[in-house]
């Protein structure tokens, strides 16, 4: 990863250096080992920070929105996972093609202290959807096998009794930090229906189960064919609450229900919320899958 | 001194007449719990993924109910707490908070429902053993072998030594089956923790020029933009950390009457304190600044030096986009440039 | 059978559009076709218009079953409204039921406005399985009692 991260560093230094772009988005170091944070270089002088490699985790692709307006490009740094977030923001029409430089930057899965991230245990692809140029090498190009439903799958076989204890064993831990969904690249509402006093459902802490429930229900279903299963959710959750498994939920039953689906890909805008068939299966086909 | 096996601690807290919140261990996650048959103690782990402080200030808790029928309303207030009880195995760094929290919430007008806890809990402290590389407690002035606490334990080897300090933590533990013990280990344990907390990577941050004279200077630092670049915004830190205590009161309409509660609120949030004409920080910046001017600066300033940061270090390790109060230190305190 | 309190009886609420199904109920009580009284029916413009916070709303505040009816796929008043909600309410559902909620809680019926008879036989079978199911005691909300 250190050829590859050198790379991207001495292009950027290029790209500042003419004005092509008037700063950096990527990654600094921290304290420890693997505590890197997402970075700003708005100079050469900046840039001596500038690290890419195995603990540059986060998602950039929402970050970009602060600089969507801002005076000059940006160049940032994604991975591919990163790529399909941007383009579906753009997609969106949150974000200006014209205002970011991106370097799509190769990946061999993503760690923490803990090892490799979860969501890296089940990669999309290797391939960027959006970039300007491409850094990366064969090695990150090799896409790992896995199966991306096997944990939902799982959960579907169980009983539904067996279902519910495992979720409010899992959503009693939520303490409402809104971490998910702040970094979430599919939710971009200037004003969130869970901030808005006027929504009636404002809550700043879940204060019985149902709003433990609901909350989770509802983030789930505003993405819902806007995911791009990026796994930032469950990445950041301070409790480990797996929420990906909400996510890929949505995803699972939209291929199976109106074909395979991958948010981010292409340029239509339609997601599987935003279209239809008239033979779509009614709503009774959810009594006769998996288990009662 | 006192002392009794280790494996005698279960009998103990089990015997002990009122309720006992704990770090229990769940589904690999250590929290404090209400201690009940079939728990899974986890006395010896160093940090609970939240802070104790739940105990004293719960995340949320009901201020009054209203209960509308025509044209009456009932109004029924909450009890105050009442009952004593233990908070077993708290840390250092956690029961230095407590202090932080008094200053605000035993200041005039006092806070009654977090002074009947207060006033109901006897505390009985874990010393540290193992320190974790994001310990730096001693850079406030905690030291992680003297708890300020009713009862001291530390465990040496198989067994807890115990000591009170005060009136309430002696009657506690005269009333547990202990043997008398020697000081020399303890005092052993105290070097070797003392020792251990001196090598972690944060042990010696200066927190030189954090301080009320130097408020402008630190206020205006160009630093902060890129400090606060990654925030998200989200409450893991403040919800994380022990000094933090900011909090919201809200009406729920339950359809019969409203509820009215009040509830943590975290200074990274958007609507914090969201007055008509809007907010005075507008940008994650300002909150993130402020966040951290709190805890270093205007705390202090107004509490005689006393930090509003006890160095658990539990920001840490909990931050989505790793950062924390250490890179802050480091990035604006003059010693350690 | 679920632990149920003595003499309860369901609550259900029927989200009817405007244009069908609220008609088609009408049609049943000029018909005076009964129907169980628990039923309480929200009239909206269009079945699309039910979103999924209206859905969890009504369980948090005490419904034990929800029900939408709507126009038959290809006769919304709006063209293609009842497309979108089909859509919509088939991913809300299988949520819902990969959460733990029972299945029968929930339900799609699509009514036209000559459909007395299948509002009130709907309504009332509706009402049986709720019944069978006792109180919704996984998705409701302990204030609102």
């Amino acid at each position: 990863m250190q050829v590859i991260a050198n790379a991207i560093k001495k292009r950027a230094l290029e790209l500042l250096a003419d004005g092509t772009v008037a700063r950096v988005l990527g990654w600094q170091p921290g304290e420890q080992q693997s505590d890197w944070s997402p970075a700003l270089f708005e100079s050469a002088d900046d840039m001596k920070d500038f690290v890419y490699g195995k603990y540059a985790g986060a998602n950039l692709s929402k970050t970009c929105l602060k600089f969507n307006k801002a005076e000059g490009k940006t160049l940032v740094v994604l991975k591919p996972c990163d790529a399909l977030s941007f383009n579906q923001l753009l997609k969106e029409h949150r974000l200006n093609r014209d205002k970011f430089y991106i370097i799509g930057a190769g990946c061999k899965g993503m760690e923490d202290e803990n090892g490799l991230l979860l969501k890296c245990q089940c990669c999309k692809g290797k391939t960027f959807e959006v970039f300007d140029e491409v850094i990366d090498d064969e090695e990150s190009r090799r896409l790992p096998p896995s199966d991306r439903f096997e944990q939902v799958a799982r959960l579907e076989k169980m009983t539904h009794q067996e279902r519910f204890d495992f979720w409010r064993s899992e959503l009693s831990r939520c303490i409402r930090c809104n971490a998910c969904r702040n970094v979430c690249p599919a939710c971009t509402c200037q004003k969130c229906v869970f901030d808005n006093p006027d929504s009636g459902v404002a809550a700043k802490a879940n204060t019985t189960d149902f709003e433990e429930n609901m909350f989770h229900i509802i983030r789930a279903f505003h993405v819902a064919g806007r995911c791009t299963d990026c796994g930032e959710c469950s990445r950041v959750c301070p409790q480990h609450i797996p929420l990906h498994l909400l996510n890929r939920k949505f995803i699972k039953d939209i291929d199976e229900l109106y074909g395979d689906y991958q948010a981010g890909i292409g340029e239509e805008e339609r997601t599987p919320l935003t279209t239809y068939t008239k033979t779509d299966a009614d709503p009774g086909v959810v009594h006769e899958r998996g288990n009662e | 001194m006192r002392k009794f096996a280790a494996s005698q601690a279960e009998s103990i807290i089990r015997s002990i007449p009122m309720p006992v919140y704990l770090p229990v261990e769940k589904e690999g996650l250590v929290e404090y719990a209400r201690y009940e048959e079939g728990v899974k103690l986890a006395l010896d782990t160093c940090k609970t993924e939240k802070s104790p402080k739940d105990v004293l200030f719960p995340q949320w808790e009901d201020l009054m109910h209203f209960r509308v029928e025509g044209k009456n309303i009932t109004l029924t207030e909450q009890e105050r707490c009442s009952q004593d009880y233990v908070l077993f195995g708290a840390r250092a760094c956690d029961i230095r908070a407590f202090k932080v929290l008094d200053k605000v919430f035993l200041a005039d007008p006092v806070d009654t429902y977090y002074a009947a806890r207060r006033q109901h809990g006897i505390i009985v402290a874990m010393a540290c053993g193992e320190p974790l590389d994001s310990c730096f407690c001693g850079v406030f002035g905690v030291d992680p072998a003297e708890p300020e606490a009713d009862v001291i334990l530390w465990k040496v080897g198989e067994e807890y030594y115990a000591d009170s300090r005060t009136e309430k933590g002696k009657k506690l533990l005269d009333s547990w089956p202990t043997q008398p013990a020697e000081e020399a280990p303890v005092k052993a344990a105290k070097a070797d923790i003392a020792k251990k907390l001196d090598s972690k990577p944060f042990a010696h941050l200066n927190l030189k020029g954090f301080d009320g004279d130097h408020m402008k200077e630190l206020f205006a630092s160009p630093k902060w933009k890129q400090l606060s670049l990654a925030c998200l915004g989200c409450g893991s830190c403040t919800f994380a950390c022990p000094t933090c205590q900011c909090y919201d009161i809200r009406d729920y309409d339950t359809g019969h009457g409203v509820q009215r509660y009040r509830c943590w609120d975290s200074c990274m949030y958007s609507d914090f304190t969201l007055m008509a004409a809007g907010t005075p920080r507008p940008t994650q910046l300002e909150r993130y600044r402020q966040r951290f001017m709190h805890k270093l600066v205007y705390f202090p300033a107004n509490n005689d030096g006393m930090y509003s940061c006890v160095g658990c270090g539990r920001c840490v390790r909990k931050c989505p986009m790793n950062l924390n109060i250490v890179k802050v230190i480091k990035a604006l305190g003059e010693g350690n440039k | 059978m679920p632990v149920t309190e003595k003499n309860w009886t369901p609550k259900i609420v029927a989200f009817c559009c405007n244009w069908c199904s609220y008609a088609g109920a009408d049609l049943a009580g000029s018909g005076r076709l009964s129907y169980p009284a628990d039923i309480k029916i929200i009239r909206v413009p269009c079945s699309c218009r039910v979103n999924p916070l209206f859905i969890l709303r009504a369980f948090e505040r005490g419904a034990d079953g929800v029900i939408i009816c709507g126009c038959h796929p290809g006769d919304c008043h709006y063209t293609s409204g009842n497309y979108y909600a089909r859509r919509r309410m088939t991913l809300l559902f299988s949520m819902l039921d990969y959460l733990g909620i029972e299945r029968g809680r929930t339900r799609v019926e699509w009514v036209s406005a000559a459909e007395g008879g299948k509002f009130s036989n709907t309504m009332n079978e509706f009402a049986r399985t709720i019944t069978e199911l006792g109180e919704n005691r996984k998705l409701g909300d302990l204030r609102c009692k």
